[in-house]
């Protein structure tokens, strides 16, 4: 349920952040155009969401994870763990319906690991998924060492390649859809969601009102870590490879989608449909950039300073705005109270944006 | 009165000493000849760039803030002071430190920049520059390497001159240099009225801030010399490998943080000390060796070294915050038995 104000509030709201991503995203789209002839072909456009399917679906959980006021900087290196688990399970002979089991429970596991910490002992999950990004990843190459596995059968593969029939996708791809209306649905329609959001505001009045603030909090390190194994999957289904070092460093974009998508690092505010834009921008930047020949690490480069000016932008203007204020001089007959009030609550403005 | 005051973070520093010292026993006991001078030499030298950087990091993260980038200013410090090497044979070492310090410190005044007067979350604007500057150095590099040819006899010989030698321990000049550094910046933090402020800035922003404390000047400050001094260990890391190429240092921020963590630098700012960084970098030094030589995949040191992390953080929250409770209590408690014997006695003194 959502009553009134809030709503309007989230519509003033999607003015600003929503139509900015959606602007960028349109001339994205536009140069990308003028570079490549390719860019518009049905092909490349599923490529584009394909590619990095998983990154987006981990990104759905993140949201969720930086609205409660934290971080999970654990999720690749979690990815990488599971699709190495997944490969040498299968490896090793176990039947692949199985594997995939298994390495879904591996991976909660991991986020019950994390969220054990984080929850319940009162960790900073800045501090615990860094060391789950070590200790992860480390564990990971401890497995497969410099090995790969690769062939798995047919029918896996074409989980994450070939197009369900008549429709240009594959499967993989409905998933995501599908996850996506799901987290829409907990974040923005559910008892859950609006947990989530409560404790990213004030973590000491959610505990106070009675909210199961340690529950909700090892509940998102689970479903992280799931995410994370079921993205590992998608990978080892889309790619048909693993090694030990599968998603390393997709953290960085992973967080840039989220936080250019309007999700307040602080935690306490960010919708679903922004980071669903920051996604479309992200992914047809980088695939603008393949289209062009540049360099991967330079186009996650372009991604850092992406994340950086859509932070860094809006405060400038704000402070430029703030200051040309301060400048306009006052009526020269208004009483003192009223120059004073208007002053006390732009200032109020600030600290609750920031 | 006269008692000696027992401080949350010696005890700390103290209990960290002594697994550095129970680690290097057992590596001991599983190496032989794992208490030598090489061993002495291999530890120090993959100590001294990470300890440089931890102390920079040191100051950062004692203001509640991070700087994930090191690890790329690093790499691209190394690279461009490298390549002007190869330029120039002739390039002072004045300059050339010159340099390696300008390059560091402009992009550490970047960070400063987006995260104080930006006001960006300094975990998402060094996750950004990170990305950056390595971005930079590719582009910079074009596919080329630095290696050791290009490199003057000077820079090629310097990890190997030693300061001084102590039994049969050489202390190089490269390893001075980064113990001087501690010092330098421990005495600082203890003594200096401005770096005392970086601690109030992170216990808490705002108080700090309504005190009249000029908080961004100073966290800009303490990027500014945090990249300085990555800047810094650029220049060792040149010195001491000589082949560097566009992948150089990727990761390093890894090891730092660690070390600053381990250290005991609280992540939430306000405490810690440079001393406990360096034990810190140490002790992330001495597993890496240690893992190598035992011939264990050396990727169970990663796994090792995030458990360390946990356990460091799990044990700060856990032990430390009762004891530092506990002492609170006693403190308290010593200070109500003195004002209540104060009172007493000169009542018995009037009847």
């Amino acid at each position: 349920m959502i009553t009134q104000p809030t709503h309007r509030r989230n519509w003033n709201w999607l003015q600003g952040r929503e139509t900015l991503l959606a602007v960028i995203f349109v001339g994205v789209i536009f140069v990308n155009i003028q570079l490549s002839p390719y860019f518009l072909g049905v092909d490349n456009l599923v490529n584009v969401f394909q590619l990095s399917i998983e990154k987006a679906t981990i990104a759905l959980i993140m949201t969720l994870i930086i609205i409660s006021g934290e971080i999970d900087l654990s999720v690749a290196a979690v990815m990488g763990l599971c699709a190495t688990i997944f490969g040498w399970l299968y490896q090793g002979g176990v039947a692949l319906p199985l594997a995939a089991l298994l390495t879904l429970g591996i991976g909660t596991l991991c986020g019950v690991f994390n969220g054990m910490w984080i929850a319940y002992l009162g960790l900073p999950s800045l501090a615990v998924t860094l060391a789950g990004l070590v200790g992860y990843r480390g564990l990971a190459s401890v497995i497969l060492e410099e090995k790969s596995v690769s062939e798995f059968p047919d029918w896996f593969s074409a989980l994450g390649q070939k197009n369900i029939a008549g429709l240009p996708f594959p499967p993989t791809l409905v998933l995501f859809v599908l996850l996506f209306a799901v987290f829409v649905g907990v974040l923005h329609f559910s008892a859950f969601g609006r947990t989530v959001t409560v404790i990213g505001n004030n973590k000491e009045a959610a505990r106070f009102a009675g909210v199961g603030v340690r529950r909700t909090k090892l509940t998102l390190f689970i479903v992280s870590g799931f995410m994370s194994a079921l993205a590992g999957l998608m990978y080892a289904a889309r790619v048909g490879t693993v090694r030990a070092n599968v998603a390393e460093g997709f953290e960085l974009d992973i967080i840039t989608m989220v936080v250019l998508g309007g999700v307040s690092i602080f935690g306490g505010s960010g919708t679903l449909i922004g980071v669903g834009l920051a996604v479309l921008v992200v992914l047809s930047l980088r695939n603008g950039m393949q289209l062009s020949n540049i360099n991967g690490s330079v186009q996650t480069s372009v991604i850092g300073l992406l994340l950086v000016l859509s932070l860094l932008l809006p405060t400038l203007f704000h402070d430029v705005r703030e200051a040309r204020r301060r400048v306009k001089p006052v009526p020269p007959l208004a009483p003192p109270i009223a120059d004073e009030l208007p002053k006390e609550e732009s200032q109020r403005s600030i600290k609750t944006t920031l | 009165m006269n008692r000696f005051r027992v401080r949350a973070e010696s005890v700390r520093e103290l209990g960290l000493l002594l697994i550095i010292v129970a680690i290097t026993l057992y590596f001991g006991s599983q190496i032989t000849n794992f208490f030598s001078a090489t061993t002495f030499q291999r530890i120090a030298d993959s100590v001294m760039i990470i300890a440089v950087v931890a102390v920079g990091q040191t100051l950062v993260v004692l203001t509640r803030n991070i700087d994930l980038s090191v690890g790329s200013v690093v790499g691209l410090t190394a690279f461009v002071v490298g390549k002007q090497f190869a330029g120039n044979l002739n390039l002072s070492p004045v300059l050339a430190i010159g340099l390696a310090l300008g390059i560091g410190g402009v992009l550490g005044l970047v960070n400063g920049l987006i995260v104080a007067y930006g006001r960006v979350p300094a975990i998402v604007a060094t996750l950004g520059t990170l990305a950056i500057y390595r971005g930079l150095l590719f582009q910079y590099a074009n596919n080329s390497n630095i290696s050791t040819r290009f490199l003057p006899d000077w820079v090629v010989n310097l990890p190997s001159q030693t300061l001084i030698t102590i039994g049969t321990l050489n202390i190089t000049v490269l390893a001075g240099l980064a113990l001087a550094v501690v010092i330098v910046f421990q005495l600082g933090l203890t003594f200096v009225p401005s770096a005392r402020r970086l601690y109030a800035i992170g216990s808490d922003p705002e108080t700090a801030r309504t005190s009249g404390i000029p908080a961004r000047r100073l966290i800009l400050i303490a990027f500014i010399v945090c990249g300085l001094l990555s800047g810094l260990a650029g220049f060792m890391y040149l010195a001491k490998f000589g082949t560097i190429t566009s992948v150089a240092a990727q990761g390093l921020e890894l090891q730092v943080v660690a070390a600053v963590v381990l250290g005991g630098i609280n992540v939430f700012g306000g405490s810690g000390r440079v001393i406990g960084s360096l034990l810190g970098a140490i002790l992330v030094g001495t597993l890496e060796y240690g893992f190598i030589r035992m011939r264990i995949s050396e990727f169970w040191k990663q796994a090792a070294e995030g458990l360390a992390i946990l356990l460091a953080v799990a044990g700060d929250v856990i032990i430390l915050a009762r004891f530092r409770a506990y002492l609170a209590r006693a403190q308290s408690r010593a200070h109500l038995s003195a004002s209540t014997t104060a009172v007493i006695v000169p009542k018995q003194e009037s009847s």
